[in-house]
């Protein structure tokens, strides 16, 4: 594995440790169009998102309401409060390209220029590539993000 | 080969009361066996404390398993030519070498399987398939691994067998006088981890055995890690069954060992077939090897068992009772340090425990901490240790564990405590 950032703590950054101790969107919905949630069995992280349409019927919809508890790690929180944060306000298809974004994002692939300010805090996250083994937590909440559009089609 | 002993009179670390014991051996002299563990990891000297996991292996291991590839390699028990007779001869030499450490009566009892798991999953189809009817009971404890746990449970949805789960107290010792209430006549086999992964807990297994066998029922011992960090003699436990996996104990990985009584392996069916475990084949009838061939179909891991019984004599040079008493006085410095750690929650406190200061902070999730910790060059596992159950018991999701070997010192040990204290600065 390469060699970490020379500073120990690059990992928690402001965006990162703000996020967690001060998560946005954890009330739940009373009515959710839609609900996912992972689980990562090999260290007990688990995400659940619910997602509200401000018109159930409209395809171009936006989720008006977000609600995502993360409970895990600082980076699997803080993921999941950005990705509530990031897809307020947009519509499914909207959304759908954030997450495709985000994980070329950890996933290192080159982004176009519009990127960085499509993802926005988000970018933050960035930091995680260079400690491997905790992309899957960042990850994490964005795969019951994909669940939860996929329900909402 | 190094010894690393002290001789008699020599001075402890810091002559302090709190390092009784710590001069039983020269940490020192040991690390110049394992060449691993000098580089340094994240621009840090590495300070290896996940040997729960798996521990380094000495350089006599490595050369062992160098010198059978570059001058031995052949299969064992089947040519007459000179290099097979070598590996033959090798290969059972690390068979006699585990049967002396652990005292086993007769080297055919000890059957040689990939580790721990393998030998409690043999144990569990062969002697469970043979023996265990519906109704019938097994005894666990509340802190098995999950590899003493799901052979049984697999066995139950089979054949319809009750899994007992021996319940334990905070500190994480077990409650014996349950443990007693379960034994009845539908009792068919205690399977008991010897010492706890995730706590450190050492049970009690004489007294464990002696109840048992009061009921006639056999017991199966996990002694995964047990059998690196103190003398592990099978009659002196009294155990019917036990198995331990060499990569724990300085020695490879994929070579582990299963001891049993021959009266019972005698009568157990083989686990897996093919060659090596038959005496004779004809299409209409197979007539089975003799132990402990029986249950070691196909060419084994020869490099492995010749790996194994490298690093039995290894620990053998330096003796286990000096082993385990400076790992006690180094689990005694580290546990005085970490209690003395705000806000570290020590998870394992049992009055009998081994070298594992399992831990957790409500201010940090354990794979923070871990990250932490390995940008200091500190490794340490973090998560459930695979024993979920431990973790619900005490209504947390992981913790963070440091787990000691006779190479750690006391400077590792403050290596951990100034990495949390950089953890509290981060999260606090």
């Amino acid at each position: 594995m390469a060699q970490l950032p020379d500073n120990p703590d690059a990992l928690y950054g402001d965006v990162i440790m703000e996020h967690y101790r001060s998560p946005r969107h954890r009330r739940r919905l009373e009515r959710p169009d839609a609900e996912a949630e992972e689980f990562n069995p090999f260290c007990g992280d688990r995400a659940n998102l619910q997602l509200q349409l401000a018109e159930a019927t409209s395809k171009d919809a936006v989720i008006a309401g977000v609600s995502a508890v993360a409970e895990g790690c600082s980076i699997i929180q803080a993921s999941a409060s950005l990705l509530a944060d990031g897809v307020h306000g947009r519509t499914v298809d909207e959304a759908s390209d954030l997450s495709q974004l985000f994980r070329d994002l950890m996933q290192g692939k080159p982004l176009p220029p519009v990127a960085l300010e499509e993802l926005g805090e988000l970018s933050a996250l960035e930091v995680v590539r260079q400690y491997p083994v905790r992309i899957k937590c960042a990850l994490l909440p964005w795969v019951a993000l994909e669940e939860g559009l996929r329900r909402l089609r | 080969m190094t010894t690393a002993i002290n001789t008699p009179g020599a001075p402890g670390r810091d002559g302090s009361g709190q390092a009784h014991g710590l001069d039983v051996i020269d940490p020192h002299r040991i690390r110049q066996d394992f060449p691993i563990l000098h580089q340094e990891v994240n621009g840090k000297p590495l300070v290896y404390l996940d040997n729960a996991a798996t521990t380094q292996k000495p350089q006599s291991v490595i050369d062992a398993i160098s010198n059978y590839y570059l001058h031995n390699n052949a299969n064992v028990h089947r040519g007459v030519h000179t290099l097979s007779q070598r590996a033959t001869d090798d290969y059972e030499a690390g068979r006699e070498a585990v049967r002396r450490f652990i005292n086993a009566p007769d080297a055919n009892e000890v059957i040689y399987v990939r580790g721990t798991t393998e030998g409690l999953n043999l144990v569990a189809s062969s002697y469970g398939r043979k023996y265990f009817k519906a109704g019938d009971e097994v005894i666990i404890t509340g802190m098995e691994h999950h590899s003493n746990i799901v052979p049984w449970q697999i066995l139950g949805k089979e054949i319809g067998i009750r899994l007992r789960v021996v319940p334990f107290n905070d500190d994480g010792e077990l409650l014996m006088d349950e443990y007693e209430a379960m034994l009845n006549d539908r009792t068919r086999m205690v399977s008991v981890v010897h010492q706890s992964n995730a706590l450190g807990t050492v049970n009690p297994i004489p007294e464990m055995v002696e109840l048992a066998h009061a009921h006639g029922i056999p017991v199966m011992v996990d002694a995964a890690q047990s059998i690196p960090h103190m003398p592990v003699d099978v009659q002196a436990l009294g155990a019917d069954f036990l198995t331990f996996s060499g990569h724990k104990m300085y020695g490879p990985t994929g070579i582990g060992a299963l001891w049993g009584r021959a009266e019972l392996l005698d009568d157990m069916p083989p686990y897996q077939s093919g060659g090596e475990m038959i005496r004779s084949v004809t299409f209409e009838e197979t007539i089975y090897n003799t132990l402990p061939h029986k249950f070691e179909a196909g060419t084994p891991d020869i490099a492995g068992a010749i790996g194994l019984g490298a690093a039995v004599e290894y620990l053998e040079s330096i003796g286990m009772e000096r082993i385990a008493a400076y790992e006690q006085a180094l689990l005694r410095y580290g546990t005085e340090r970490l209690d003395g750690i705000e806000g570290v929650r020590m998870i394992g406190t049992a009055e009998e425990k081994g070298g594992v200061l399992s831990f957790y902070m409500e201010a940090a999730h354990p794979h923070d901490i871990g990250t932490i910790l390995d940008s200091e060059g500190i490794a340490v596992r973090t998560g459930h240790h695979c024993a979920q159950p431990v973790m619900a018991r005490y209504g947390i999701p992981a913790t963070v564990r440091a787990s000691l070997a006779f190479y750690n010192t006391t400077d590792d040990i403050d290596a951990l405590v100034k990495a949390i204290d950089r953890v509290i600065e981060v999260f606090g």
